[in-house]
C-alpha cells in the first residue's frame, strides 16, 4: 500500500502489520477469523464494517488490551510486539467513550501520559500547551471533565492520546458518541489533524462517509474477516462485493442477462464494456450506484420505465423506477426536475459506471 | 373527599408506625438525664448518669471507637484491591469468591463466632485480646466495602479508565494510584461509612468472642441493661445515640451521590 | 509486574483473611456439629428431638409473623412516603429508618422501655384501665422486638422499588376506570411482588438469626439463637451447638439465597 502524498509525505510513526490474528473469546464467541493487515508508516487507514465485524477487536488487539489467539502476531516496524503490554507499545488511543479521569482536569488529562514518562513538569507544560492550542481548546485547561461539552471532551481525548508523541494512533470510533451535525464539523477538523501530525492511524467506524472522508485506505470488514482493502475510490466505484457495494453508499444491485456485449434487462438493454468478464448468456449481477443514473425522456433511450415513487431529499431527489429490472432502480435526479409518479422515464447509464459483481456475491 | 380520608389513614398509620420506632429511643435519651426516671422530667434534669457511665464504661467506648478504625483500616486494605480484581475478572471464578465474601452476612453472627472460638479458642493470647474481636468484624463488615467500592467501579466505568491509563504508559500500581483509586473514592467512602458504624453496633458476634477484659460499648449496654438502673442503662443508651447519630446522617447524605459523581461537592 | 501478578496480588490480602478468619473456621464447625456422641445424627437433632423441634417451630413462626406484618406495615407506609411529599417528609423518613443501626441489644432495651414494669404502655394503661399491661419479656414483647428491626430495613427496600414503579401502568388502569384499591391491587402489589420476595427473604433469616433482642428480653420463649447459646456456655454441649449453628446457618443462606435470585442487594443479617 502507497502512503498518500500530502503536506507530509514523510510519515511519522511505525509501519504496523497484523499477521494471522484471530480472535476468539473465553465465552466461545469468534469476533475475529484470521486477518493479516499491513500498514504503512505514516498512513491513515479505516476500519469499517457493521457492528459485530470484529474491527474493533482487531484494534484493541494492535493496540495490545486483547492477545491474538495462537499464531496471530503484530508486529511494529518489523518487531514482534505480540507479547509486549499495551503500556510498553507507545501506542495512543482515543476510546468511544473517550475515558477521560474524572479526578483530573484538562491539563492534567493531557499531561498524563508525559507524566508517567517522567518529563519534568514545565516540559509538560509547554507540550500541553501545544496540544490545547492543536485542538483549539484554548481557556479550558482548568475545567473538570464534568464540565465539557461532547465535542470538548473528544478533542481532550485525543490531545491526551497525541501529546505522548505515540508510534501509532488509535481511534475507536471517536465520533460516534456525538450528534450529527457536531460529528460532521469534528470530522473536518480530525481530517486536518490527523494530515498535520502524519503519524500512523488505524480508526474504527461504522459510518461510511467517516471513512471515506479520513482514510487512505479503507479495510470493509464483515463477520470477523476482511471484505474488501482499498482507496476510498477503490471501494466505492469497483466494490468486490455485494456488502461492500451496499455498505459503501446506496447501491442498485440487479440481475442482468449478458447477450452479445450488452446486459439485457427487462426494460431495455445496456452496452457492457468488458469491466466485467461475462460469457455467454448466464444472468449476472451488476452495482450501478444512483447518482451514475440520468434520467433521459422516454422515447430513444435505450432504458425504459416507469415513476413508482419519488423522494424530494432538498439537494436532489430520489425516484425508484420500475418496470426496467426486477426491482425498482433508484435514481438520483436534478432537484429540479418536474418528476412525479407514473411519469415514462428513460435512463441513461455511463456503462463505466456498471460494476460487475462476482458470482455468488453476498 | 375520599382520597382525603385516605391521605390521613395512611399518614396517621404511618405517624403512628414513626411513633413505635421512636418514641423509645427518645425516651431512652431523655431517661439518661433525668434524675429519677420514675418520677418523670419533674424530678430535674442531670449529667450524673452520664458521668457514671463514663466512670464506668469509658474503656468499652474507646475500645469500640479502637475496633472500628482498625476495622476499617483491614477492610479497606484487604477490599479495595479484591473489589478491583473482582472487577476486572467478572468471571465465574470472581462470582464465586463474591459468594464466599458475603457469607457471613448470612450466617447468624452466633455461628460464626462460634466456628471463631472453635479454631482459635486455644491461642490463648490472641482469643483473649481485641484482635480476635478485630478478626470477627472484619469478616463481617467486609463485604459492605467490597461491593460498595465494586458498584462505584461499575458507575465509572473503571475498566475503560484502567485501559485509558495503561495506553498512556501507566503500569498496573501506578494505574492504581493515580487513576482508579481517586475515581472510586464516593464509594470508599460509603464503603468506609458503613463499616464503621456496623462495627460500633456489633454484638451477636462480639458477645461471643469478648472477654471481661475485652469489652465494646454494645457488650457493655447489654450488661447495663441487666444490671444497672434505668437511668444509667439510658444515660449509656445516650452515649451510643450521639456516636451513631452522625454517622447515620453521613449515611443518608452519601446515599444521594452514589451512582452519581457528578453530584458530589466540590 | 504484569498485569495478572498484580491482579493476583490484589486477591492475596483477600485470601488470606477469609480463609484464616471464616473458611476455616466454618469447616472447624461442621466437623464439630459431626464430632459429639451422636456423630451426624446431631444434625437431624434439630427435627428429631421434640425439645428442639419446638424451639425450631418457635423461631420459624415468629420469623415468619414478622416477615408477613413487616411487610404489610412497610407497604402502606412506604407507598404513602413515596407518593406523597410534605412539609417534615424527610424528617419522617429518618425516624423510620434510623433504627437501622441499633443492635439488638439496644432494640431489646427500646421495648422494655416501652413495655417493660415501668415501661410507657404500662403507665397509659394504668390510667385508661387502672391496670398496668407489661409484656415486654413475653411472646407479644419479643414479637415487637422483631418488628422495631425489621421495619426500617424492609420499608427502605420497599420505597426504592415504589419509586421505580412505572407511573403509566397506574394511569392506564384509571383510564379503564380503575378505583384506588383496584389499582392497588391490580397494578401496584404485582409489581412490587418482587421487591416483597426479595426483602421478606431477608426480614425473614435475619429473624431466624436474631440474637440480641431475645437475649435482651430474656424471654422464657425459646428462639433457636437463645438455644445454641445455652448449649454452648452453659452446658459446653459445644458439638450439639455447633450443629444446630450449622443448620440454621444453611436454612438462613438458603433462603437470602432465593432472595438474591429475585434481585436484590441484602442488607446485613443483624439483630
Amino acid at each position: 500500500m502507497i502512503a498518500r502524498s500530502s503536506g507530509n509525505a514523510d510519515g511519522h510513526g511505525v509501519a504496523v502489520s497484523a499477521e494471522n490474528c484471530a480472535k476468539t473469546f473465553a465465552d466461545g464467541t469468534q469476533a475475529l477469523g484470521s486477518v493479516t493487515l499491513d500498514v504503512e508508516r505514516g498512513e491513515t487507514v479505516v476500519l469499517l464494517g457493521p457492528s459485530g465485524c470484529g474491527k474493533t477487536t482487531l484494534l484493541r488487539i494492535i493496540a495490545g488490551l486483547e492477545h491474538p489467539d495462537a499464531g496471530g502476531r503484530v508486529l511494529f516496524n518489523k518487531t514482534d510486539v505480540t507479547r509486549v503490554p499495551i503500556e510498553r507499545r507507545n501506542v495512543g488511543m482515543v476510546f468511544q467513550s473517550y475515558a477521560l479521569f474524572p479526578n483530573m482536569n484538562v491539563a492534567e488529562n493531557i499531561g498524563y501520559g508525559l507524566k508517567i514518562r517522567g518529563v519534568n513538569g514545565a516540559e509538560r507544560g509547554a507540550r500541553v500547551a501545544e496540544l490545547v492550542a492543536l485542538t483549539g481548546i484554548e481557556g479550558l485547561e482548568h475545567r473538570r471533565i464534568d464540565q465539557l461539552s461532547g465535542g470538548q471532551r473528544q478533542r481532550v481525548a485525543l490531545a491526551r492520546a497525541v501529546a505522548v508523541r505515540p508510534s501509532v494512533l488509535l481511534l475507536d470510533e471517536p465520533l460516534t458518541a456525538l450528534d450529527a451535525a457536531l460529528r460532521e464539523r469534528l470530522r473536518g477538523e480530525l481530517n486536518r489533524l490527523l494530515r498535520t501530525l502524519g503519524i500512523t492511524t488505524i480508526y474504527v467506524t461504522h459510518d461510511q462517509s467517516e471513512a471515506m472522508a479520513l482514510g487512505d485506505h479503507i479495510v470493509v470488514m464483515r463477520k470477523g474477516a476482511i471484505a474488501q482493502i482499498g482507496t476510498p475510490r477503490d471501494i466505492y466505484f469497483a466494490p468486490a462485493s455485494r456488502f461492500v457495494a451496499e455498505f459503501v453508499g446506496a447501491a442498485n444491485i440487479v440481475e442482468a442477462e449478458y447477450r452479445d456485449g450488452s446486459l439485457v434487462f427487462p426494460g431495455g438493454k445496456l452496452a457492457a464494456t468488458a469491466a466485467g468478464d461475462g460469457k455467454g448468456k448466464e444472468p449476472v449481477v451488476v452495482m450501478i450506484r444512483p447518482e451514475s443514473i440520468k434520467i433521459v425522456p422516454a422515447d430513444g433511450a435505450a432504458l425504459c420505465g416507469q415513476v413508482e415513487a419519488v423522494s424530494f431529499v432538498g439537494d436532489r431527489q430520489r425516484a425508484a423506477i420500475g418496470g426496467v429490472a426486477a426491482k425498482a432502480i433508484m435514481v438520483d435526479a436534478p432537484n429540479s426536475l418536474p418528476l412525479k409518479t407514473g411519469d415514462r422515464v428513460g435512463l441513461a447509464v455511463d456503462p463505466g459506471a456498471v460494476r460487475l459483481l462476482p458470482g455468488d456475491s453476498q | 373527599m375520599r382520597d382525603r380520608l385516605i391521605f390521613a389513614a395512611q399518614f396517621a398509620f404511618t405517624l403512628l408506625v414513626a411513633a413505635f420506632l421512636i418514641v423509645p429511643a427518645v425516651l431512652s435519651m431523655l431517661a439518661g438525664v433525668t434524675l429519677n426516671y420514675f418520677r418523670g422530667i419533674q424530678s430535674g434534669l442531670t449529667l450524673q448518669w452520664v458521668v457514671q457511665v463514663w466512670e464506668l464504661y469509658s474503656e468499652t467506648i474507646f475500645r469500640s471507637f479502637l475496633i472500628a478504625i482498625t476495622t476499617l483500616a483491614v477492610t479497606l486494605i484487604v477490599g479495595i484491591p479484591a473489589a478491583y480484581a473482582l472487577h476486572l475478572r467478572s468471571d465465574r471464578l470472581s462470582r464465586a469468591i463474591e459468594e464466599v465474601i458475603t457469607l457471613p452476612l448470612a450466617i447468624p453472627g452466633l455461628a460464626l463466632a462460634l466456628a471463631l472460638l472453635l479454631s482459635y479458642g486455644g491461642f490463648s493470647d490472641f482469643r483473649r485480646s481485641w484482635l480476635f474481636i478485630l478478626a470477627g468484624h472484619s469478616v463481617f463488615t467486609l463485604p459492605f466495602m467490597v461491593r460498595s467500592v465494586m458498584a462505584m467501579f461499575g458507575a465509572i466505568d473503571v475498566k475503560t479508565l484502567d485501559e485509558g491509563a495503561a495506553s498512556l504508559g501507566a503500569p498496573p500500581w501506578r494505574r492504581f494510584r493515580d487513576v482508579i483509586v481517586p475515581n472510586a473514592a464516593p464509594g470508599i467512602l460509603a464503603g468506609s461509612l458503613m463499616v464503621v458504624t456496623l462495627s460500633l453496633g456489633e454484638f451477636n458476634l462480639t458477645w461471643m468472642l469478648h472477654t471481661p477484659l475485652t469489652k465494646t460499648l454494645p457488650v457493655g449496654l447489654a450488661d447495663s441493661y441487666a444490671s444497672m438502673r434505668l437511668e444509667v442503662a439510658s444515660a449509656y443508651t445516650l452515649v451510643f445515640f450521639v456516636m451513631i447519630i452522625p454517622l447515620l446522617v453521613a449515611m443518608q447524605t452519601f446515599a444521594r451521590y452514589r451512582g452519581n459523581p457528578a453530584a458530589l461537592p466540590r | 509486574m504484569s498485569k495478572r501478578a498484580f491482579v493476583g496480588l490484589c486477591f492475596l490480602p483477600l485470601a488470606v483473611l477469609v480463609a484464616a478468619f471464616f473458611v476455616l473456621p466454618m469447616v472447624r464447625l461442621v466437623l464439630v456439629g459431626a464430632s459429639g456422641q451422636d456423630g451426624l445424627r446431631a444434625y437431624a437433632a434439630i427435627l428429631l428431638d421434640p425439645r428442639y423441634r419446638a424451639t425450631l417451630f418457635n423461631t420459624v413462626a415468629l420469623a415468619a409473623a414478622t416477615t408477613a406484618a413487616t411487610l404489610i406495615i412497610a407497604t402502606i407506609s412506604g407507598l404513602f412516603l413515596q407518593r406523597h411529599r410534605f412539609p417534615g417528609h424527610a424528617l419522617l423518613v429518618a425516624m423510620l429508618t434510623f433504627p437501622l443501626a441499633f443492635p439488638g441489644v439496644v432494640v431489646g432495651f427500646m421495648i422494655i422501655l416501652l413495655a417493660g414494669r415501668q415501661g410507657l404502655l404500662g403507665d397509659l394503661t394504668l390510667h385508661l384501665f387502672g391496670s398496668k399491661r407489661v409484656f415486654a419479656y413475653s411472646l407479644q414483647g419479643l414479637f415487637l422486638g422483631y418488628l422495631y428491626f425489621s421495619i426500617p430495613r424492609v420499608i427502605l427496600t420497599i420505597m426504592a422499588a415504589v419509586e421505580k414503579l412505572d407511573p403509566s401502568l397506574e394511569e392506564v388502569a384509571r383510564t379503564l376506570g380503575a378505583g384506588p384499591w383496584r389499582v392497588v391491587r391490580d397494578v401496584i402489589l404485582p409489581a412490587l411482588t418482587p421487591a416483597f420476595i426479595a426483602s421478606g427473604a431477608i426480614a425473614f433469616a435475619t429473624a431466624m438469626g436474631a440474637f440480641g433482642t431475645a437475649f435482651t428480653l430474656a424471654t422464657d420463649v425459646d428462639v433457636l439463637p437463645m438455644l445454641i447459646y445455652t448449649e454452648f456456655t452453659l452446658s459446653a454441649n459445644i458439638a450439639l451447638a455447633a450443629a444446630l449453628s450449622v443448620g440454621l446457618g444453611l436454612v438462613t443462606w438458603a433462603i437470602l439465597a432465593l432472595a438474591r435470585s429475585y434481585g436484590g442487594t441484602s442488607i446485613a443479617a443483624a439483630g
